[in-house]
């Protein structure tokens, strides 16, 4: 698998490191003191004050914040949206990258281009003009903001490029003779999609999802407007912690902003073994 | 054959649906209104101010975000030393983590009652980090992150260093070999980390929205002006907000597809 990501987190990592001397050891010891300064201070700092936060309400408290009838109401909605998107993107991804792939026509290069629209385009600007599009007022007729239904569409739009982006640069590399010989031993279709090409995507397939997950779980701007957070129906984790810190209250905000951030880790993590799994014999 | 019309038209029918319909509409919108209420509220001093703030973070985040990805790159590839796989998986956590979260983190921290509450003391002088331009910074700082990073991390391992051993048996200089081969062969890769950079510095939403305070004509960003004309029922304002930031999103991709084939060479 070629290993040029084109989302910022899809590069595979779990590759040998090289016994390279470049560099001296009085350098190295500088740019890991920036770099690890540099994390601490942005990244390292700011989520131990949160882990600080919630522990400082106390157990009783957090229990309390994540079992309020409203919070595990948010989380529900954020957890079922983001499984059924993922489960849309794995299957439209993927023939979205097939079709990128093997298939041939006028104006593929702009396709190809439009895919990476949600890393260009600012999520709110994208949550206002989905609302326009499918809102009260649309003009295609089509009302879907301020149902469920508008959450798993926000999240679409968000998680679009993952699972294509991993996808399309294993499907370049797949060798057609294999299904070419496949066919001519008397192969279906379908047989040499399940037998041949499938288990050559998973491994683009899965680390896509997982990209997917975490971002579906997490995001807040495409969501906010064409949803409108309707508490118990749209109301997404993300924008249930972002009305209790408005309204200072920080044990609850602290509580699920700890729920989250543990599913992220929980998420990285199986990133990582993904990534390692399937390129355990690249490795042996 | 009749199958592959069939996927083409599947794929068609989602990009259409989910991606294209929204772009159009930005620019469909603008076009029925005409440009007198896009230049009504991009002249308002209020959306300048949020504009000015966003370019502010973004001038910051950048080449902060882009050193440090060159640096972090080359650490992961060329060093070794304890810890190299967490600090590999630990770049991503800015990405996997929910913009609020991050939010409410800065807010912990520099917060009231937080570890660096209230105003931080400077030399001679303080200053407010929280509801104010440097919360807005670190926010933007912290969402881009690893885009920098993680494209060269890739073209570098693909490099090797045998060109750079030569050279330094020729006697180059450290920074001889890193001026003259390793940076001309990472370029590419550097300016499209910069273009993903750029683009979510300008685009953060979550983050901001909760480190900001929306303050109006202070802490104000392009995002938070968005949501904010949104929710007072200014959906002309909103729009013409979006129309420069979905402009902006156009030259994004523009490049990002320019960029792309020289990097695969």
């Amino acid at each position: 698998m070629e290993d040029r990501p084109v989302s910022a987190i899809a590069a595979p990592a779990a590759q040998r490191s090289r016994k390279t001397g470049a560099g001296g050891r009085g350098t190295t010891a500088l740019s890991l003191g920036v770099i690890s300064t540099f994390l601490i201070i942005v990244v390292l700092l700011p989520i131990a004050a949160l882990l600080w936060e919630a522990k400082k309400a106390g157990g009783h408290s957090f229990w309390q914040a994540i079992s309020n009838p409203e919070a595990v109401g948010a989380l529900e909605v954020t957890f079922a949206a983001a499984f059924i998107v993922v489960a849309i993107n794995a299957v439209l991804g993927t023939i979205t990258a097939w079709v990128l792939v093997r298939d041939d026509f006028r104006g593929k290069a702009l396709v190809n281009a439009v895919i990476d629209l949600p890393f260009a385009l600012p999520t709110i600007v994208a949550g206002l003009t989905l609302l326009t599009l499918y809102g009260p007022y649309s003009p295609v007729g089509l009302h879907i903001a301020f149902t469920r239904g508008s959450v798993v569409l926000a999240l679409c739009f968000v998680t679009l490029p993952f699972v294509v982006r991993t996808v399309q640069p294993v499907l370049l590399e797949l060798d057609v003779e294999m299904e070419h010989a496949a066919r001519s031993l008397g192969a279906s279709d379908f047989t040499v999609f399940r037998r041949i090409v499938l288990p050559n995507l998973l491994p683009g397939i899965l680390s896509g999802c997982v990209l997917a997950l975490a971002r579906a779980l997490g995001e807040i701007g495409a969501v906010v407007t064409v949803t409108g957070g309707l508490p118990y129906r749209t109301e997404v984790a993300s924008y249930y912690i972002y009305k209790q810190i408005q309204g200072y209250n920080t044990g609850a905000a602290a509580a699920i902003a700890v729920v989250l951030l543990v599913t992220a880790f929980v998420l990285l993590l199986a990133f990582g073994a993904v990534r390692f799994f399937f390129t355990r014999h690249e490795r042996a | 054959m009749r199958r592959r019309y069939g996927l083409r038209a599947v794929v068609f029918g989602y990009l259409i649906f989910v991606l294209l319909a929204p772009l159009v509409m930005i620019f469909y919108r603008t076009f029925q209104t005409g440009l007198h209420p896009v230049w009504q509220t991009l002249s308002d001093p209020n959306t300048v101010d949020a504009f000015k703030v966003t370019l502010i973070a973004a001038a910051i985040a950048v080449p902060v975000n882009t050193l440090f990805g060159v640096l972090c790159a080359l650490a992961i590839v060329r060093r070794r030393f304890p810890g190299k796989g967490l600090l590999n998986a630990f770049i991503d956590l800015p990405v996997a983590i929910s913009p609020v979260v991050v939010g409410v983190s800065i807010v912990f921290l520099y917060g009231r009652g937080g570890w660096f509450g209230g105003r931080l003391t400077g030399i001679g002088h303080s200053f407010q980090v929280l509801y104010a331009l440097p919360s807005i910074v670190l926010a933007t700082i912290f969402a881009s992150v690893p885009f920098v990073a993680r494209e060269v991390i890739p073209t570098l391992r693909e490099l090797g260093t045998e060109q750079e051993q030569a050279a330094a048996t020729l006697g180059a200089t450290r920074w001889q070999r890193f001026s003259r081969i390793t940076l001309p062969a990472i370029r590419w890769a550097i300016v499209y980390g910069v273009v993903l950079t750029t683009a979510r510095a300008l685009g953060e939403y979550g983050t901001v929205a909760v480190v900001s305070g929306n303050i109006i004509g202070k802490t104000w960003t392009a995002t938070v002006a968005v949501d904010q004309l949104i929710q007072n029922f200014n959906t002309a304002g909103a729009y013409a907000v979006s129309l420069v930031l979905a402009a902006i999103a156009v030259v994004v991709l523009v490049a990002m597809t320019v960029i792309r084939p020289q990097e695969s060479r």
